[in-house]
């Protein structure tokens, strides 16, 4: 089984609009939304839900005020502060370390596994779907990554699938190590922009340091030319495959309206054209 | 005071909102550039960097010879940080840190001291009248609050800070928003932009911070993001339409105020209505209590 997971390093590139667009092209893939922070795929899949699980992860601190003698350790101990001078743990200043819970010689604090998002298998009109999302101002968002991308290649195997189509989150950090580690490939979907450029470069550099390997394609590449082809010597000078460009269509604003891919609205629109290409290369870049 | 910019889907708009505001304020204003995984600000206001500083996080370096395997690092650590192989040796995995200095206490034998991980680095410069602090996270490094607050040490008492914040709804825009006087959100009038908005408020509600919004490309989309605005009480304080021109400026890495000099008087107009909004928060927090 493959799996493709599509990034942007940049948020808001299209890297969602595009991904539902594959969805409705592949006929044999499972797809699992993996940007848990912010999950948008749903809006456009309408997922129906077959199963729901709470997602328990790490601890959070708790002190019981009658036990509590007010020693102060705990308040020197904690390294992020989270506890103020009436001995309250701040649930979202604090950490999960358990040091406070550890050391407390009262035996006054309480650390309890802490619930922080829920993750869902569903059925969609283009395939099964595992998808979550995480607590509001919550942490543990790369292990709920993991945990999805795994339920994810689950479906697709007991489905008898050869494609987990994979929508990763934005940035670099701790939830886009988690999307990328074991996929078959990355598509870093770029904007011609200075900051998309930007934010490629350092997602691209992400992707070598892990060893994943990288294709590129660039969104509305018709905004900014001398950015797109920039873009796209960059990645030859970095070994990632280019796959092509796709136009500024605000057919993809019109379809994201309806909850619809854009082939679903119009299929001949110049950004579907495109895309049906990239789609053809990925296929064969995959070999799938 | 201290603005964050936020926004809770990515490519709203934020920076440009960020940098516009900050560059249109006169007096001690500073940016801070919280997006630590993807900064952007410095493209548009490119400032002359002055300092760089590397910042790092500790993590534990074990005495292999002062060792007796006897496991309470392992036991004390949350994050599976550091694991005793079979009774014979220490391994510390620095990369999944957090840097609590529980292992280090807990150690009967005192065999093991700080070492430091690299997080990224902070650098620090002018643009004319406004300083400007950012931080880059080392491409590899997972953790980016601790270097998010970090840059956030930057901001002094007495200036206008305005810091442009991670997208999201997690840990490091947290690290980006609490303790701020106002955030500002940065939409669009999409269902995405609609629904991940819907998540930042939460966020921000539940830090307890006025916010208000501003809707970027307010003339595509459909009018759900201004029923939510009507319906949540949430006072929309500015609107930038789409145009061609913006978004190839902003392309080119030019200030909006820049190639249309007109704007300054939106954004000053921003910064007045946000003045205002707090105003109006802090006259209804004392009517309450
Ligand atoms: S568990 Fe750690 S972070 Fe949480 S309050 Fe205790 S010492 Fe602080
Ligand atoms: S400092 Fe804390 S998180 Fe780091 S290895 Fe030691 S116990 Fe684990």
């Amino acid at each position: 089984m493959k799996e493709l997971v599509v990034i942007s390093g940049k948020g808001g590139t299209g890297k969602t609009s595009l991904l539902a667009a594959f969805a409705c092209l592949a006929k044999n893939a499972a797809i699992c939304d993996a940007d848990v922070d912010a999950a948008d795929l749903h809006l456009i899949l309408n997922p129906q839900v077959r199963q729901r699980q709470d997602f328990v992860s790490g601890h959070s601190a708790a002190i019981d005020p009658a036990k509590c003698t007010r020693c102060g350790l705990c308040r020197e101990l904690c390294q992020w502060q989270a506890i103020d001078e009436d001995f309250v743990v701040d649930a979202i200043g604090c950490e999960g370390c358990g040091v406070c819970y550890y050391f407390c010689p009262e035996k006054a604090i309480a650390f309890p596994p802490s619930t922080c998002g829920e993750w869902f298998l569903s059925d969609t009109r283009f395939g099964p779907m595992a998808h979550a999302r995480l607590g509001l101002a919550e942490e543990n968002s790369g292990k709920l990554v993991t945990l999805i991308r795994q339920e994810g290649k689950k479906l697709a195997e007991v489905n008898g699938l050869g494609l987990l189509l994979t929508d990763g989150p934005p940035g670099i950090g701790c939830p886009v190590i988690a999307s990328m580690g074991g996929a078959s490939a990355v598509l870093i979907v770029a904007e011609p922009t200075v900051s998309g450029r930007h934010d490629m470069e350092r997602v691209v550099q992400l992707s070598d340091f892990f060893k994943i390997p990288a294709m590129v394609c660039v969104n509305k590449f018709d905004i900014n030319l001398d950015q797109t082809h920039a873009i796209e010597a960059y990645a030859r000078e970095r070994r990632v495959t280019v796959m092509g460009r796709i136009p500024f269509d605000p057919a993809f604003t019109e379809a994201m309206v309806q909850a619809q891919t854009i082939f679903e609205y119009d299929g001949i629109a110049p950004g579907a054209r495109a895309l049906k290409t990239i789609w053809n290369r990925l296929t064969w870049e995959l070999g799938i | 005071m201290i603005i964050s910019v936020a926004s809770g889907k990515g490519g709203t708009g934020k920076t440009t909102v960020a940098t516009n505001l900050a560059v249109c304020l006169s007096g001690d204003v500073q940016l801070l550039d919280c997006d630590v995984e993807e900064p952007n600000a410095h493209l548009f206001l490119r400032p002359a960097i002055q300092h760089v500083e590397t910042v790092t996080a500790s993590v534990p370096l074990v005495d292999l010879d002062k060792c007796t395997f006897c496991g309470n690092c392992a036991e004390i650590c949350q994050f599976k940080a550091i694991v005793v192989l079979g009774g014979a040796t220490v391994l510390p995995f620095h990369e999944l840190c957090h840097s609590c200095g529980g292992c280090l206490r807990v150690c009967p034998e005192g065999a093991i001291r700080e070492g430091a991980r690299e997080l990224g680095v902070i650098e620090r410069g002018r643009r004319d009248g406004l300083e400007f602090v950012h931080g880059r996270l080392r491409v590899g490094e997972a953790m980016s609050p601790p270097l998010i607050r970090k840059v956030r040490e930057a901001a002094r008492p007495g200036a206008v800070t305005v810091i442009d914040a991670p997208p999201g709804t997690s840990c490091p825009v947290i690290a980006a928003m609490k303790g701020v006087d106002f955030v500002l959100l940065v939409t669009e009038p999409t269902p995405f932009g609609l629904h991940d908005l819907t998540l930042a408020v939460g966020a921000v509600r539940i830090l307890g911070i006025p916010c208000g919004l501003v809707i970027n490309r307010a003339d595509m989309g459909d009018a759900r993001v201004r029923d939510y605005a009507a319906r949540e009480d949430l006072p929309i304080l500015m609107e930038i339409p789409f145009d061609r021109r913006i978004a190839e400026a902003c392309s080119r890495g030019e200030l909006l105020v820049e190639v249309m000099p007109a704007w300054k008087e939106r954004f000053l107009a921003l910064f007045k209505a946000i003045e205002g909004r707090l105003a109006h928060v802090r006259a209804e927090r004392k009517a309450a209590s």
